[in-house]
């Protein structure tokens, strides 16, 4: 069965709430409806269930790549080119720590900007419904449904006061 | 002390990205005015590279001139990006909203400014890739145990931090100028947005990176201007430096000298943009309250590098001090620095009126810096010209024009990069001021009506 998508342009937060309860309502999945705003609002605002995500895994794997590339680093130089200063060990721990601490943080802030954009499902080669007036401080609720729900899911969307309907064509 | 207008998303939108859409005739003759300075610059850098470093002041025993004190003061001036931004956001202080973006914009320039100047000191320039750990042909590598290689390696991941930083933050205003532009520009902001829509996820991810970069990019700032710090003091060839008070002493006239960059950053982009409705009084004395905290922690620390040199009687760091006090023109400038970095500026901030007004913060801010910039140039000169015991090795240092040229092209350089980028992208994030928006209330108090802002836990 083919999929329809339809969106719904509020101008305050209180009617696009409505609106997601009205879709709650109606059966709509979370995963199928989405809120679409051009500032960021408190989580929770509109009705939604909090965001699942695994960002956090992302400084931690980076971080440690990085501490495994400045050991690699640390030991090799010193290893290729062995001198020995003042009768010391070859291998001075004090210069490893600062690398280390450095390209660990490297390594962390790296995987985490992947994570954002990854986690984010960005990049976005095709955007999808979207009205450009969002970032001018409408409120987009868009849904998704099967084939058939055309008049059920309009009603849910309209009748929390929206400014506009438009699909997909 | 919350002074601001009501605006409508849209109102932001507009004023915030007219500098963009719309230019004034005042940026063009800036940028150009600017640009001949730094075209100037580069001019001296190819007469330098040509004839080599005999060109500069730099003898024996000063090998370090104008070019490394330019190098610490630009780093210095990167610091403010990553602590106002990074701190307030962790500590969600509401008034950072306007002075992120521009402080983390200057951190990055002046970061790259920065970089620059060891690269021009080396004389050799093209060979500045040694650096690196990269050949396994010649039989060297770099020796990690020098400073000098732990500094590429902070100044990198100072560097590539703050600009992903920067581009994290950037995506939803790229979002807005992809919405309100078309052709060449619409795509070129349209591909930067990556598909951005503003999604609840999209949200939630992006507050959650501000607080995990911010959390990530502040050991980092400690770090950068500590291993500077450690480029004099590890020097084994310089007893004036041999104290270990040079990291956190660093760490804090940076943080002195950055706040006060930003301040100066903010308030001509104020005057230059008319973002009066942004960058109000408020933020100014914000700002100049911290300024003040930081500039009295930094007397602490200059006072303890001062007597601590002194403390110990070590011969080379007593006529440092012997220099800084009574010798002219050493004296000059020492006392130039103490008033121009401490002792006009600061008494000032201690006024309401003071700090809430814009000529006043731009003259003081303008003043520390220039302190700071000599306090770079008193920590580095006098001691490599009296680092040996003999007096008959004792040199100084005067600036060549080229040094001159090449060190007022970085300021030409970090301002024009700062002008280019307000061309091209929001130097105040419009969704922070948005989101500013729908944080703030006003509750009545008795009969008194006052902003709140809402916090979300």
């Amino acid at each position: 069965m083919s999929r329809k998508v339809l969106m719904g342009l509020y101008d305050t937060p209180d009617a696009a709430a409505d609106a997601v309860e009205n879709l709650q309502g109606a059966s709509v999945e979370s995963i199928d409806y989405d809120i679409l705003s051009g500032t960021p609002y408190p989580e929770g605002t509109f009705g939604e269930p909090p965001v699942k995500h695994k960002l956090y895994v992302f400084p931690l794997v980076g971080a440690a790549i990085g501490i495994t590339l400045a050991l690699f680093e640390g030991f090799g130089t010193q290893l290729a080119f062995p001198m020995v200063t003042g009768g010391k060990p070859i291998l001075s721990v004090p210069p490893m720590i600062i690398l280390c601490y450095e390209l660990t943080l490297l390594g962390a802030i790296l995987f985490t900007v992947m994570g954002i954009i990854f986690e984010s499902r960005l990049p976005r080669i095709v955007r999808g419904l979207y009205d450009k007036r969002i970032t001018e401080g409408l409120i987009g609720v868009v849904c998704t449904f099967d084939e058939g729900r055309d008049e059920e899911i309009t009603k849910c969307l309209n009748d929390a006061g929206a400014l506009e309907v438009k699909s997909e064509e | 002390m919350q002074d601001r207008k009501a605006l409508t998303d849209k109102q932001i939108n507009d004023t915030l990205t007219n500098s963009i859409l719309r230019t004034p005739l005042h940026w063009y003759i800036l940028t150009g005015f600017f640009a001949v300075i730094v075209l100037m610059g580069f001019v001296a850098v190819g007469i330098l590279a040509n004839r080599g470093l005999g060109m500069t002041g730099m003898n024996r025993p000063v090998y370090w001139g104008f070019f490394i004190t330019n190098f610490v003061f630009w780093i210095g001036i990167s610091h403010a990006g990553v602590m106002l931004s990074a701190i307030l956001r962790l500590a969600q202080a509401e008034w950072r909203r306007p002075a992120t973006r521009a402080a983390e914009v200057l951190t990055v320039f002046a970061l790259g400014t920065a970089a620059m100047m060891p690269i021009v000191h080396l004389g050799r320039m093209w060979r500045f890739y040694w650096v690196f750990p990269y050949d396994w042909a010649r039989g060297i590598w770099p020796d990690i145990r020098s400073p000098l290689v732990w500094d590429p390696h902070a100044l990198s991941t100072y560097l590539i931090g703050s600009s992903l930083f920067i581009f994290v933050a950037l995506i939803p205003d790229f979002a807005v100028l992809r919405d309100k532009t078309t052709g060449m520009a619409h795509q070129i902001y349209g591909a930067l947005s990556m598909g951005f829509r503003g999604s609840v996820r999209q949200w939630r991810l992006q507050a959650i990176a501000g607080i995990i970069l911010s959390a990530l990019l502040l050991p980092v700032f400690v770090s950068v201007h500590s291993i500077v710090s450690w480029d004099f003091g590890m020097a084994m060839a310089i007893p004036a430096w041999h104290t270990t008070i040079f990291a956190p002493y660093f760490v804090i006239g940076a943080v002195h000298s950055g706040v006060a960059g930003v301040i100066t950053v903010l308030i001509l982009l104020r005057w230059l943009f008319r973002w009066d409705d942004f960058i109000r009084r408020e933020h100014i004395d914000a700002l100049g309250r911290l300024l003040f905290v930081v500039a009295n922690a930094w007397l602490f620390f200059f006072a303890l590098e001062f007597m601590f040199g002194l403390y110990h009687q070590e011969g080379t760091e007593v006529v440092v001090r012997d220099l800084w006090l009574f010798q002219t023109p050493w004296n000059v400038i020492f006392l130039l620095f103490i008033f121009t970095g401490y002792i006009i500026p600061v008494p000032m901030w201690l006024f309401r009126s003071v700090r809430r007004s814009f000529p006043l913060m731009l003259f003081t801010t303008i003043l520390v810096n220039i302190g700071m910039w000599l306090e770079r140039f008193l920590l580095i000169i006098p001691s490599m010209g009296r680092k040996h015991s003999f007096t008959f090795v004792w040199g100084d240092f005067a600036p060549s024009p080229i040094e001159l040229m090449i060190v007022t092209a970085t300021f030409a350089l970090v301002f024009m990069l700062m002008l280019l980028f307000a061309k091209a992208f929001p130097l105040i994030p419009i969704f922070d001021i948005k989101e500013g928006n729908v944080l703030r209330d006003e509750i009545q108090i008795g009969r008194r009506t006052v902003q709140a802002v809402i916090r979300e836990e």
